[in-house]
């Protein structure tokens, strides 16, 4: 049956008994920095296509499909496109940190990458604090916004980075919250703990209605913290032009752009690892007839289908909802989410000191 | 009663996002409701809705015969000067003069498509066609004569 964590571990032993261990490990970071930016990339490109096409069909239209088969080369076409812009930087801008912003940013999205699980044994670095680094990272991802905002010289640029901080800064709190009903179910911050615990079942079917309230509010936090309509202040086009990244053009420009992306991608690849068991197939209590049938389904397709399916469910928000104003927007986090949360947090501790759960 | 309202809100704010998903996931899912016409490749099969106006044409009968009586009230109806009409005087076989159109100017390039004309003309005589392809290399091309030469009006309209 086909496997990543056999290959990985046949790379492995080649490679220790072959070369000096140092050398081992070198080649085995290269390897790893060569697949996370593989990934990247086609991720950046898939992403686009799959937005653009969810959007068309939403509004009833038709999207790209002039560029190969069903408009599959249009983001291929952009990106030589914007390859071959020239990369500008206004006269009044902080050079440094205007260059350095958008690189930030996408280092903050690949430290994100570390401790995912794309499948079973597939992982960049299993650390027992896996929860936590994520949540402190994907926090960090508000400096290089800022400093992209405050390095335009641009009051445009500048508004939105300080929304954007706001916004992070706010909603943190709440998809720090629902992650941690998780944490207190599962009694391990460690990402693979919690994948091997939903063996029986995934947390959103086991967990009950408190679980599914904080899937909820997690969504609804992970759409303002990637800084998506309904909440995309930071950018906001009919306010602001494009907000913090309004100065920035041509690669530098796509750098934001593939960050965003990115970011979706990872924050969806969390919720499926927390709420709908990561690379964990779909499994039922002691039904072991059913549970066999569906580990033959490899364990990396469960991990990007329940990936994927989250993606498409915050692009379905995205052009469905009405934008939120400013001041809306953190009512609803002070207001709604934020007291919602941390009442679901007791009741999910209730829970589980009482083993209610299956 | 504050908690009670407070409650209120959250159900109806998501019952109300949940009917707009459930309206936008019904055309992610349905791809035959696409209005998209993809214009240059389906020209024979174009599917324009019925009110798309085009132009302004003047109907004429397989006998060459309009049902215009030249009384201008097109051209007062007209908010840009779109159209122009010159009038001339027919002799009936009684003998008397009867006013008739000679031409009938319409300038494309002036119309708006605002349909005022089509509203004021008291006979019917012209209508909004939905021929849109007006691109030409010269102005003067959109300056155009409607009614057909040699054509009259049609007998029994006044």
């Amino acid at each position: 049956m086909f496997s990543l964590e056999g290959i990985t571990n046949s790379i492995q032993n080649w490679l220790y008994q072959t070369f000096e261990p140092w050398f081992a490990l070198t080649m085995e970071c290269l390897i790893v920095i060569l697949l996370a930016i593989s990934l990247f990339a086609i991720l950046g490109l898939v992403l686009v296509l799959m937005e653009r096409k969810v959007a068309a069909h939403i509004q009833i239209r038709l999207g790209p499909n002039r560029v190969g088969p069903g408009g599959m080369f249009q983001t291929v076409a952009d990106t030589i496109k914007l390859l071959m812009k020239e990369g500008l930087t206004p006269d009044a801008a902080d050079k440094f940190l205007f260059n350095l912003a958008p690189f930030v940013v996408m280092i903050v999205a690949m430290l994100l990458l570390a401790p995912i699980a794309f499948a079973k044994g597939f992982q960049i670095w299993d650390i027992n604090i896996g929860v936590l680094f994520i949540s402190a990272v994907s926090s960090l991802s508000v400096i290089g916004i800022l400093m992209a905002g405050w390095a335009s010289n641009n009051k445009y640029s500048l508004l939105g980075a300080m929304r954007s901080g706001a916004q992070i800064v706010s909603y943190e709190l709440s998809a720090g919250l629902s992650v941690l009903s998780i944490v207190v179910l599962t009694g391990s911050l460690r990402l693979s703990d919690i994948i091997a615990s939903q063996e029986n079942g995934w947390w959103l079917l086991k967990g009950h209605i408190p679980v599914i309230i904080s899937f909820v509010i997690f969504l609804i936090a992970v759409t303002a913290e990637t800084n998506r309509a309904p909440f995309d202040m930071a950018e906001a086009e009919s306010e602001l032009t494009a907000g913090f990244h309004t100065e920035y053009s041509g690669m530098r420009f796509a750098l934001f752009f593939l960050a965003e992306y990115i970011n979706i991608f990872i924050v969806c690849a969390i919720g499926a690892t927390l709420f709908l068991g990561g690379w964990m197939p779909f499994h039922i209590g002691h039904w072991d007839g059913f549970n066999h049938i569906m580990d033959f389904i490899p364990s990396s397709i469960w991990f990007m289908g329940k990936t994927f399916f989250l993606i498409f469910l915050i692009m379905w928000f995205r052009w469905t909802f009405p934008r939120l104003r400013i001041d809306q927007l953190l009512e609803l986090e002070w207001k709604y989410l934020l007291p919602i949360s941390l009442f679901n947090l007791v009741l999910v501790t209730v829970m589980a000191i009482m083993g209610w759960h299956f | 009663m504050f908690l009670k309202e407070y409650i209120s809100d959250v159900y109806r704010g998501v019952s109300s996002l949940l009917k707009g998903m459930r309206k936008t996931g019904y055309y992610f899912f349905h791809p035959k409701e696409i209005v998209t016409e993809q214009y240059p490749d389906n020209r024979a099969t174009l599917h324009l809705s019925e009110r798309f106006r085009g132009e302004v044409i003047m109907l004429h009968d397989e006998n060459n015969e309009h049902a215009c009586t030249g009384c201008t009230a097109c051209e007062l109806a007209c908010p840009n000067g779109t159209i122009k009409i010159i009038t001339k005087f027919d002799i009936s076989p009684e003998g008397k003069k009867k006013k008739a159109i000679d031409t009938f100017i319409y300038h494309l390039e002036l119309c708006t498509m605002c349909n005022l004309c089509i509203e004021a003309c008291p006979t019917n005589a012209i209508k909004m066609a939905q021929n849109f392809e007006h691109s030409v290399y010269d102005r003067s091309k959109l300056t155009k004569k409607l009614n057909h030469e040699g054509s009259k009006i049609r007998e029994g309209v006044e």
